[in-house]
């Protein structure tokens, strides 16, 4: 099938396209971009997209599909239709899954139900050691065959230095990036909020951001002796910015990334002991999410992610400490940073380069951008569609948001993966 | 889930009064004056006595402690059985409890048997104020200790004290020392204090104890002892855990006894009328020496006694409120009726 989406402002960071053109596909690629369509090229439908915007496929660099194990809401089925109905065509799902996706089977099984689903591209990160134990390596090179882009350790981060010096190096030689979250077990003591202003008030054990930032310190040294591709995910302080941007100037080959949740929210937002509002790394200071914002818009912050943790009703309806962390952003993560582009300044093609081209070249794969006979992913967007997120709406499992009433301008009306009309908006 | 989940004063119902009692933080001045004055009316001031009052007759009060307590438990049922509640009591095991839907269901079970008030102990922050928004509209949730959050009838308890020795606690200095950061106790007495709008409230420790923003307080911290409670009206000792040393916040008893111990050399410091408070139990030779605790100044046993007035004023209020309100909706739906039929 062969389409022309006409008239639409095409945006593409990749290529840094920004113009009112058409779009051309073919065969589930792109086939070109232009007033002309490419040679021989005779569409069998037209889109047309006047005053709308065109933009890749969303790159999630991190979001829980619920499966396999019942731990988490939803279902690969359900999940990747959240994500198409948030302009996100391609996830990556971390190890934390039950079992653990420590091992080829697991990786096959994640990528059989994408398939299956056929509605996203689903990556499936391995676990870097073995059941996320922090002690034994897993098979990283069967992880790799079986098709893992990137290792980690989810939010169980290697506390023993030996291990993850042990594990890097060994990593280093795999051509594969390396996911780490810095948190100091030891240093976050059970906490479950920011140490600011708000935990002196409601008395919430407190994290303090030296529980991030120690580790951060500790991984980057490593890092650095062991010359491994890394990245850093989910920054939540300001001084891990700083760390982060210092270690880029001297060369470490490094990216990050940052929830974005973490840019809209702080610890304010927990006074009222709502476990909506429950996430790892917690909310921190407004000072914190001012840096991160920051970050982003100077390019110290490679990528945002929508950390989407869909999570059963019942793991939240719990006192705040004991509610399960997280929350479920896929369907936020484009509306929440076209509002950072429309309210706080920050650049729209650096807003979307970090949910495109960035995580892409993050993972070395052909995706996020419109280059020709790249993948057919894209959204069309209408950038003057105003809504109000009504959790019931959601399409995800997880309806944990605490996003509910917030307004937003742009909404998302088709989204194309491979080549396929994966989603259409309802209200359009 | 609901807009209410954030709202901060869900304890208070549509007239403004007490429906609920999860915490000091967001109430007026005249809440606090009412339970003090409410408090006074249950003690006989001849003897100190408690009357026993039929206040609660035919109310079901259930004592849900999720966390084991000896003390605040038997108060709060002498409390109860003073005001003539039926009282049952609960010990549960957090661990029975661990997902959400059992916890509720507990809950929700309790509130099926006809209760009309839960007094809730919970090691999570927070707790109290989550069951709050989970009962039914009519039934009424007491926070007897939740986490490092409030415990907001012990403070209650200790303003009392405060103010039967001193008159009024307006204007008066008040150090409290020990650990602060991690007791519910403290941070609802200081947000009694400011409330009632005592002149300075200091906090005196080592660092390791005290919160890291006293501003979100408005408390001037000291390390020092002797600058703490130079010059202050009351006292208040904090009771030190055994967990604060394996955590290695402090090095040991001894020394902390050595910087921070209430002596009578100490004592001397303070003002010469002014009162020494502990909530209890004492360990004597770490906080405070025995001849302290035992000395002219201290009304370390009283507030015990106070405590089940305390107590029995705030469900009274609450029931008492309860009632009002029916009052006031049964007359509104009267007008409204009435209104329509006229329009």
């Amino acid at each position: 099938m062969r389409l022309a989406i006409t008239n639409g402002r095409v945006i593409d960071p990749a290529q840094n396209i920004d113009k009112i053109t058409n779009l051309y596909l073919s065969r589930g690629k792109i086939a070109g971009i232009g007033a002309h369509p490419p040679e021989g090229f005779s569409p069998d439908k037209e889109l047309d997209a006047t005053d709308k915007w065109i933009i890749p496929g969303l790159v999630d660099l991190q979001a829980r599909l619920g499966e396999p194990g019942s731990h988490y809401a939803g279902s690969i089925a359900t999940e990747t239709q959240a994500a198409v109905a948030g302009g996100i065509t391609s996830i990556c799902c971390p190890p934390d899954t039950t079992p653990v996706n420590d091992s080829q089977a697991v990786t096959e099984l994640l990528q059989r139900r994408a398939r299956q689903a056929a509605t996203a591209f689903v990556m499936p990160i391995g676990a870097l050691t073995q059941a996320l134990q922090g002690e034994r390596l897993s098979s990283i090179y069967a992880l790799k065959q079986a098709g893992c882009v990137a290792l980690s350790q989810a939010n169980q981060p290697i506390q023993n230095a030996l291990t993850l010096k042990n594990a890097l190096e060994y990593t280093a030689s795999h051509d594969i990036v390396v996911m780490l979250r810095c948190e100091d077990r030891q240093l976050k003591n059970n906490g479950v909020a920011h140490s600011g202003m708000v935990s002196t008030r409601m008395g919430l054990p407190e994290i303090p951001p030296s529980a991030e930032t120690s580790a951060l310190a500790r991984d980057l040294i490593l890092v650095e002796e062991t010359g491994i591709r890394a990245h850093f995910s989910q920054l939540s302080c300001a001084r891990s910015v700083e760390m982060i941007a210092e270690a880029k100037q001297r060369g470490l080959p490094i990216t990050c990334d940052v929830a974005i949740h973490q840019l809209h929210l702080t610890e304010m937002d927990v006074l009222g002991f709502n476990s909506l509002f429950h996430v790892s790394p917690p909310l921190r200071s407004m000072a914190d999410k001012q840096a991160l914002l920051n970050g982003l818009k100077t390019g110290v912050i490679d990528a945002v992610v929508s950390d989407h943790t869909p999570i059963h009703k019942d793991d939240k309806l719990l006192p705040f400490g004991e509610s399960l962390p997280g929350i479920s952003g896929l369907e936020t993560l484009l509306p929440l940073l076209l509002k950072l582009v429309n309210d706080y300044g920050l650049d729209l093609m650096t807003a979307i380069r970090a949910v495109t081209h960035n995580p892409a070249s993050i993972l070395s794969i052909q995706t996020g951008s419109l280059k020709n006979n790249h993948s057919a992913d894209l959204c069309i967007l209408d950038p003057h569609g105003y809504w109000t997120l009504n959790p019931e709406n959601m399409v995800s499992e997880g309806k944990n948001t605490p996003f509910q009433g917030w307004e937003f301008i742009g909404t998302v009306e088709q989204t194309f993966f491979q080549g396929r009309p994966v989603y259409r908006n309802p209200n359009v | 889930m609901s807009s209410r989940l954030s709202s901060p004063n869900i304890q208070l119902n549509e007239l403004g009064k007490l429906h609920h009692f999860l915490t000091l933080e967001g109430l007026k001045a005249h809440h606090l004056t009412e339970i003090l004055d409410t408090t006074e009316s249950f003690i006989n001031p001849n003897t100190n006595e408690i009357k026993k009052v039929p206040l609660l007759r035919g109310k079901s009060i259930m004592n849900l402690f999720f966390e084991p307590s000896t003390r605040t438990r038997t108060t709060f049922e002498i409390a109860e059985k003073r005001l003539s509640a039926d009282v049952s009591s609960l010990d549960i095991q957090t661990s029975a409890t661990k997902k959400g839907e059992s916890l509720l269901d507990t809950l929700w079970n309790l509130q099926a048997m006809q209760a009309d008030m839960f007094v809730i102990r919970h090691a999570q922050s927070g707790a109290a104020q989550f069951f709050a928004q989970h009962v039914a509209p009519h039934v009424h949730v007491l926070n007897a200790g939740d986490g490092q959050h409030a415990h907001p009838t012990q403070a209650m308890l200790d303003m009392f004290t405060i103010r039967k020795h001193m008159g009024d606690i307006f204007d008066l200095k008040i150090a409290i020392v020990g650990d602060v950061q991690h007791s519910r106790v403290v941070r609802s007495q200081i947000q009694a204090l400011s409330i009632l709008e005592a002149r300075e409230i200091r906090v005196v420790g080592p660092k390791t104890l005290m919160p890291e923003n006293p501003e979100a307080l408005g408390v001037h911290i000291y390390h020092n002892m002797e600058e703490g409670i130079t010059g202050v009206d009351v006292i208040i000792m904090v009771r030190l855990q055994n967990e604060r040393m394996t955590s290695a916040l402090i090095p040991s008893e001894k020394e902390f006894f050595k910087l921070y111990g209430l002596t009578e050399a100490r004592l001397a410091l303070a003002k010469p009328n002014a009162i020494v408070m502990h909530p209890g139990p004492i360990n004597r030779g770490v906080e405070i020496e025995s001849a302290v605790a035992d000395g002219p100044q201290s009304v370390i046993l009283e507030q015990v006694t106070y405590g089940i007035a305390v107590r029995m004023a705030v469900m009274s209020i609450i029931m008492s409120n309860a009632a009002q309100l029916t009052q006031y909706q049964t007359e509104k739906s009267v007008q409204e009726t009435a209104q329509e039929e006229q329009a």
